[in-house]
């Protein structure tokens, strides 16, 4: 069970890049993936702002090579999975018990808001094809079947932390002798469904967000798709390619506190993050760069920050939330900011925590507000925290 | 090592839950919708947050509770649910209200309460379990995954007591919108005449069961948990033979040694054509029993064929109204149960006695 499993490819699509490459520039540009809504037909246009992915469906279906009348969830799977799987270039690919573990949070939601309208002004009308794969699992299979990945599927949704829940329990398929490789993460679209849901809790910022800031009002809705390709140990050793790093710790820990909200201490947060560490056998001051979970609501970013103090006082390692960029992309977060934890580690840089300017009162600690190149970064801690008081930490680290 | 199931919780549409005859009294239903028989939750939930429930919330929290009752578990070591279409009330709740009021002054709370763990997480707040929560979500194997996720904790060592559930609400949308799909019979029926009936379509339905899982052998255990593996899309029927034989060798069994095979016959001509080939190969001799026509056509019905499963052995005895044909052994010791969805994905799990 102690076998390691690498990460030996990465895929991401958010609104500040169609690909790893172009994420990569947008954080050493410094530049946000804000903007005013133009996709989603709803009348919070030009009031709230979102992190959309800049293509529309017709042009993301091009670059994935599906229907633009499918799910955007799954046209933004499938251009970061086959991303992911096409990076790792695994020899014999073919030959492998290969996985595809995906997560989203409301499966083929843009396309059943279409049909609903229809279907509630008369129950035999509304286009089937836009509700007959509206489930989680619809959008995994339809990526599955593209990759020619058959040995073994599944979805898992845990609201904002699913796609970090996906992506480790593909690495225990490989540790349990079960895979031999496993592209795991998450993809969510921005649908009115969430928008609204998230704007009835009043946790969405009419500003750009500023996660943990003192004054932080909230957070910003994103959409995309991150992927990570696991090995195992004998596959690791067939690649033509360096390693990007090991999965050396995780940890799903349960606040149960409430449906919503995050206990006051962080509870679940401290030991998510503590059971990882645990995992890894590795010591808060290992940790060379936490990506936070870092919504920019006052909640979130309170109780995350109190749990950090608990688990690191005196040692900060450097911070940042990268929602700041992406904004929060729910199901996917997980799947993209582990992209994110595995690239900090290859090239060796801190991303940059935007518009941060007034430290919280409760914290002795301010993320990093500047894009950091050079950096000796060997292990980062990733942390993801949903509904549900569901809340996981991985722990990426240099081979 | 070996993993035990240690209780098991039913709440569907036939009298399973609690202190029940075993399936003596069948329930009939007109129609082609079968409906939970819910219990009285107030021992379970507390009355004023019951109110604020969906259905599958509260089906879920009660199963899981009692199971863990009748292993005499206070805390599990982990909460893992499976459930294809999640809080589909809340879900259609919420959609409802943006289209009706434009987007605007909704309620948050079907909202918040329509996340597909909502059922993992109600459960994990009321005990106030820190542990480990996950939920699978992935169509006719989101029970399975469960299941494979629960008996991988088991495996590493870092937990006991897993706590395991598959759950399905059926709501009147879903019910109209699955009609329309084709997914059930045209005309109603009784569900005892479900496997009769050779024509297109099944039965909908609901349901929530829970098993606690431990590797902790104890005499009042209700039965071992073999083996389990889910299979997509075998090219033909060899290859689903291969997959069942595959299983039983990887655990030293042969055919002739499994008293009965459950399988998940649902009524429809063109599902039920793969086990009517198999019933003339490779279960050719086997004592053959169904379960759909009691517990409906869901995703993740196929933990109420575990409930069956290992209630037989527990009891030493096979309900009248599940055989198909004559039992070699009217106290089976070992069953298989194979169940496929709309032959997409195919499940097997290989139970035992203690």
């Amino acid at each position: 069970m102690s076998s390691p499993v690498y990460v030996a490819g990465v895929g991401v699509i958010t609104a500040v890049g169609n690909n790893v490459a172009e994420n990569m520039a947008a954080f050493e540009r410094e530049e946000a993936g804000m903007g005013d809504i133009t996709l989603v037909n709803t009348i919070h246009r030009g009031v709230l702002p979102v992190a959309e992915v800049k293509l529309d469906n017709i042009q993301l279906a091009e670059l994935a090579g599906l229907s633009s009348k499918l799910s955007r969830t799954k046209l933004l799977s499938l251009v970061a999975a086959r991303e992911a799987l096409t990076d790792a270039a695994i020899p014999g690919f073919g030959e492998l018990r290969s996985g595809f573990i995906s997560a989203n949070t409301v499966g083929g939601m843009d396309k059943s808001e279409d049909f609903f309208v229809d279907f509630l002004n008369d129950n035999n009308k509304g286009k089937l094809r836009n509700v007959f794969d509206h489930e989680c699992g619809s959008m995994t299979e339809v990526v599955a079947d593209e990759l020619g990945i058959t040995d073994y599927m599944t979805t898992i949704s845990t609201a904002c932390s699913s796609s970090a829940n996906a992506i480790f329990y593909g690495a225990r398929l490989i540790k349990n002798g079960l895979l031999d490789m496993v592209i795991a993460g998450g993809a969510d679209a921005l649908v009115k469904f969430t928008l609204n849901g998230f704007n009835t809790l009043m946790i969405l910022d009419k500003e750009y967000c500023k996660p943990f800031d003192d004054n932080r009002e909230g957070l910003n809705l994103g959409e995309g798709a991150g992927y990570v390709v696991l090995v195992s140990e004998e596959v690791a050793r067939t690649l033509n390619k360096p390693l990007y790093c090991t999965l050396s710790g995780y940890n799903n820990s349960n606040d149960a506190y409430h449906q919503t909200a995050s206990s006051p201490d962080g509870t679940g947060s401290y030991l998510a993050m503590q059971g990882a560490l645990a995992k890894a056998g590795l010591q808060p001051t290992d940790i060379d760069y936490i990506n936070l979970h870092g919504t920019g609501t006052p909640n979130n970013d309170s109780a995350e920050g109190t749990a950090i103090k608990r688990l690191f006082e005196p040692n900060y390692p450097p911070m940042s939330s990268t929602k700041s960029f992406t904004g929060h992309t729910l199901g996917a977060s997980g799947g993209v900011e582990a992209v994110f934890a595995v690239l900090a580690i290859k090239n060796g840089v801190i991303y940059p925590n935007l518009r941060f300017k007034t430290p919280m009162k409760e914290l002795p600690f301010t993320p990093e507000t500047h894009y950091l190149k050079d950096q000796p970064v060997k292990n980062v801690l990733s942390n993801s925290f949903g509904f549900g008081g569901n809340c996981t930490s991985l722990i990426f680290s240099a081979v | 090592m070996k993993i035990y199931i240690r209780s098991a919780a039913a709440i569907s549409a036939q009298r399973t839950f609690g202190d029940v005859p075993f399936l003596t009294e069948p329930v009939d239903y007109q129609g082609t919708r079968l409906t939970a028989i819910e219990p009285d939750y107030k021992e379970f939930v507390d009355p004023k947050l019951a109110r604020r429930m969906s259905r599958i919330i509260k089906m879920g929290v009660a199963a899981a509770l009692q199971c863990l009752k009748e292993a005499q578990v206070t805390m599990p070591g982990a909460i893992i649910t499976g459930t294809a279409l999640g809080c589909q009330e809340d879900t259609i709740s919420f959609l409802t209200r943006i289209i009706e009021l434009d987007e605007e002054m909704l309620p948050p709370t079907a909202f918040i309460q329509s996340t597909h763990n909502t059922v993992a997480a109600q459960i994990a707040l009321t005990l106030k379990c820190h542990q480990y929560n996950n939920t699978f979500v992935h169509k006719g194997i989101s029970f399975e995954s469960a299941l494979l996720d629960a008996t991988m904790l088991l495996n590493e060592g870092d937990a006991d007591n897993i706590l395991v559930g598959g759950t399905e609400e059926m709501t009147d949308t879903a019910f109209k919108i699955l009609t329309r799909l084709g997914l059930y019979k045209r005309w109603p029926l009784s569900n005892l005449d479900l496997l009769k009936t050779k024509s297109k379509g099944t039965i909908g339905s609901e349901g929530s069961v829970f098993f606690l899982l431990t590797e902790k052998s104890a005499a009042d255990n209700l039965a071992e948990l073999v083996a389990a593996c889910t299979f997509y899309r075998p090219k033909n029927i060899s290859d689903i033979e291969l997959n069942i034989n595959k299983l039983l060798d990887v655990n030293s069994i042969k055919m002739e040694d499994i008293d009965l095979v459950i399988t998940g016959k649902n009524g429809d001509l063109k599902n039920d054509g793969i086990y009517e080939i198999l019933g003339n190969s490779i279960f050719a001799n086997s004592s053959l029993a169904n379960y759909k026509h009691l517990s409906g056509e869901y995703p993740t019905s196929v933990s109420f064929a575990l409930w069956l499963a290992v209630n037989i052995i527990k009891r030493g005895e096979v309900p009248v109204i599940v055989a198909e044909n004559n039992l070699k052994n009217k106290s089976p010791k070992k069953i298989l149960i194979y169940n496929h969805y709309q032959n997409t994905y195919h499940s097997l799990m290989l139970v035992s006695a203690c």
